[in-house]
């Protein structure tokens, strides 16, 4: 069978799980919906492999393979069928998305364990995975679009999937209007391209891309810069990016999964797979590349000043895809790439071991209340600190590989992308700290009240459930979390899931060493053989410096946090009195919310207003609608007053009537 | 015989009938005129198919007879049912029907 067989077989697996829990959700028992899940992922994992091998076997000039089942229409220029595109890009971003998607399985079955809503919570789970596979095997614009729309209605599910908390199901709201956003930005920049091409082929569009399209034209890089605002949305990137903190309110896996692993990585994915437009429209590339640097500084600064666990790591994921987004536009294909993979393992690892310790703290999330979990979870622990080692990019981590790979080619690259780069060891350097800072406040120091019950057996279980963002109080049925916790101690499946991927974590980043193996790089190497950015790469030495830079800044962040946080512990608070204004911009997220809400929000609600009482109301209501309706009302009280009910005076008026017209005819005969 | 006196009887018969529909109250009484318009009309019918020679307007008050006879069993069965439930017999009391 050929490789897009196995293609085509990636994307049945999800969606029969899907199907299978969601019509079996009274039958199946216990944990059953989720062992179902795992499998169907893990098939997806099995099959990807298999394609791989597949792809592996042609030669390196025919590994770009289309597949079309069906055609949904073609006619007048229009070419929209139901087609996926097999390539080494594509293949690649496959079996990270399923391979990781299937651990994060696992780890789900144990972690959700205790929740009313198991099996619907799988079904969801499914749905996400089979939405984001279709998106990366697309073959044309309109599968793409199908995949992305698919993928944010799971994200909005999955977000609100406590639907009785007020929280959640406002963050669900909020990431899906924004999504939205990017949607429409897709489309439109879809339908710009698709004016000048006439095709929504990929393979298609790219051939035909450079003799439409001279450099830098006009529709070329309005048709970018919207695809660019659909990469923004979907990728949390500024200043599209609000919605992803709050995405938090979510289930740790979902966070692990979504908004963390996959998902988020979906607007690098399409960048990449632009990228022969983006090559044609450099001032788009350009944009996005700055956009990217803008976002990882300013999501770096607010990781230093949030206290929530789980919103810390939201904000490094935002500013670690700010890495990819700034490689991807500036041509470090296969360093972003690398990157993502690598981000997807330490990352869906870092949520993790933050689930096991939020389930250790009995749903609280807060950093202020966490200390001295070292003894008390010493796996989650391990867990935690390798993948915030990764994270960091010390060596010789998988984060320190790849994000350096982008430094070190922004750097070779010059001009304004040097910024860019200097701007990059910035972030790489507020990383470490607010990573360590992390590990330093939940895992050292004196152990809380939970940590010390734990290291005698005790899990913490909250008295009176609530929410730990507003502190109302909850119950455990349906639509809320279920009563029990879990820890990866106690937990087989959320252990083995955690042990793989710390293990990726540790050894991923060997895939690509400069000069050694590059495996990633050659791998990809046909995905981007036309382009002329993916060929300038810095030579093997200026990589190691790179790397060499890279791990000295990461030390010193670690270094720097091991400072205020473990050896002065007063420090942090003696920085936040210095800086008072600057702290209150860190932990007021930049203002960005308020921003959005004075600019757009409050606008849009008073537009609505005034349309509701001026146009609704007034102009609709009691003018038009009303003025029908006194004219129909007066007519018909006048034609009602005739029916008396008096069957001998409906005679009469009959006969009468009928006279009429006889002697009307008589006369007139 | 001319055909004018056919129809002056006939004419006079569906004035009585209708007048009898007009001012009488009993619904008896109304099914009875009503019979005697629908004859007014038949005796109509027949003249005129003599005059013509054809057999058309005979089938004609055939029909209308039958469509008395209906009516008729319907409307006393009407009748019958409002004594029942003890309705009043009278067609100004029945005035429900009203806009």
């Amino acid at each position: 069978m050929a490789a897009t067989t196995f293609g085509w077989l990636v994307l049945l697996c999800p969606i029969v799980g899907t199907v299978i829990i969601a019509l079996g959700y009274k039958r199946l028992p216990g944990r059953t919906p989720g062992w179902i899940a795992t499998a169907a992922i893990g098939l997806s994992f099995v099959c990807a492999i298999v394609m791989l091998v597949k792809l592996l076997d042609r030669p390196e000039a025919h590994r770009q393979l289309t597949s079309s089942l069906w055609n949904y229409a073609s006619s007048v220029g229009v070419d929209a069928k139901l087609q996926i595109l097999v390539d080494p890009l594509s293949v690649f971003m496959v079996l990270v998305v399923s391979g990781v998607s299937t651990l994060i399985h696992l780890y789900s079955v144990s972690y959700m364990a205790g929740d009313r809503g198991y099996s619907r919570f799988f079904a969801y789970l499914n749905y996400f995975v089979f939405s984001m596979l279709l998106l990366l095997l697309a073959g044309n614009f309109l599968l793409l679009i199908v995949g992305w729309a698919f993928v944010g209605a799971a994200s909005y599910l999955l977000i609100s999937f406590w639907y009785r908390r007020t929280t959640a199901t406002r963050a669900g709201i909020k990431a899906f209007v924004i999504n939205v956003v990017g949607d429409v930005g897709l489309v439109l920049g879809t339908f710009f391209i698709f004016t000048h091409t006439g095709t929504l082929d990929f393979l298609k569009t790219f051939a035909v891309a450079p003799h439409v399209f001279h450099h830098d034209s006009t529709d070329l890089v309005v048709g970018c810069l919207l695809l660019l605002v659909g990469a923004f949305a979907k990728s949390a990137q500024i200043p599209f990016h609000t919605w992803l903190p709050d995405a938090m309110e979510g289930p740790t896996p979902v966070s692990a999964l979504i908004h963390a692993a996959t998902m988020v990585t979906a607007g690098v994915y399409l960048i990449a797979r632009m990228h022969p437009l983006f090559e044609l429209a450099p001032t788009a590339a350009d944009v996005g590349a700055v956009g990217g640097c803008l976002t990882l500084l300013i999501a770096g600064t607010i990781g230093l000043a949030v206290t929530d666990i789980k919103r810390v790591i939201a904000y490094s994921t935002m500013s670690q895809i700010g890495y990819m987004i700034m490689g991807v536009a500036a041509g470090a294909y296969s360093g972003a790439l690398f990157l993502l993979m690598a981000h997807a393992f330490f990352k869906a690892l870092l949520f993790m071991a933050a689930g096991s310790l939020i389930s250790a703290m009995a749903g609280n999330q807060s950093l202020d209340r966490m200390s001295g979990f070292r003894r008390a979870l010493p796996f989650t622990f391990a867990c935690f600190v390798i993948g915030g080692m990764a994270l960091s990019g010390l060596p010789p981590f998988s984060g320190w590989f790849s994000k350096d790979d982008i430094l070190a080619y922004l750097n070779h690259r010059g001009g304004g992308f040097e910024i860019m780069g200097i701007a990059g060891y910035i972030g790489a350097i507020l990383t470490a700290i607010y990573t360590f800072r992390m590990i330093f406040r939940a895992f050292f120091g004196e152990p809380c009240p939970e940590a010390k019950e734990l290291e005698e057996g005790h899990l913490a279980h909250a008295e009176v459930p609530t929410n730990p963002q507003t502190g109302e109080v909850e119950d455990t049925d349906v639509g809320f979390p279920g009563p029990e916790h879990h820890i990866a101690e106690r937990e087989w499946p959320m252990k083995i899931a955690m042990g793989a991927l710390a293990a990726l974590a540790t050894v991923g980043g060997f895939l690509q060493i400069p000069g050694v193996d590059d495996a990633i790089r050659r791998f990809l190497a046909p995905s981007f053989a036309t382009s002329r950015l993916a060929a300038a790469a810095p030579s093997t030495g200026a990589d190691w410096i790179g790397l060499v830079i890279g791990a000295a800044i990461a030390v010193t962040g670690v270094a720097v946090a091991y400072r205020i946080w473990v050896l002065a512990p007063g420090t942090a608070a003696v920085v936040r009195e210095r800086f008072a204004p600057l702290y209150r911009l860190f932990v007021n997220k930049w203002y960005f919310d308020e921003l959005i809400d004075l600019a757009i929000v409050r606008p849009v609600a008073w537009f609505g207003q005034v349309t509701d009482t001026v146009l609704d109301r007034d102009l609709t209501t009691s003018v038009t609608t009303g003025g029908t309706v006194s004219v129909v009302d007066a007519l018909s009280a006048a034609v009602r007053r005739a029916q008396t009910g008096f069957l001998r005076y409906y005679v009469a008026l009959m006969l009468l009537g009928i006279s009429g017209v006889v002697i009307y005819f008589l006369v007139s005969s | 015989m001319a055909i004018g006196w056919y129809l002056v009887v006939s004419a006079l018969i569906f004035a009585i009938g209708a007048a009898g529909v007009l001012v009488r109250r009993s619904p008896l009484v109304i099914l009875l005129c009503l019979e005697l318009m629908l004859n007014a009309a038949n005796l109509a019918l027949v003249a005129f198919s003599r005059m013509w020679g054809g057999e058309d307007g005979q089938v004609f008050a055939l029909i209308v007879m039958v469509v008395a006879a209906c009516e008729v069993t319907v409307g006393l069965g009407l009748i019958v049912a409002m004594h029942r439930r003890r309705l009043p017999i009278d067609v100004d009391d029945l005035r429900e029907l009203q806009g």
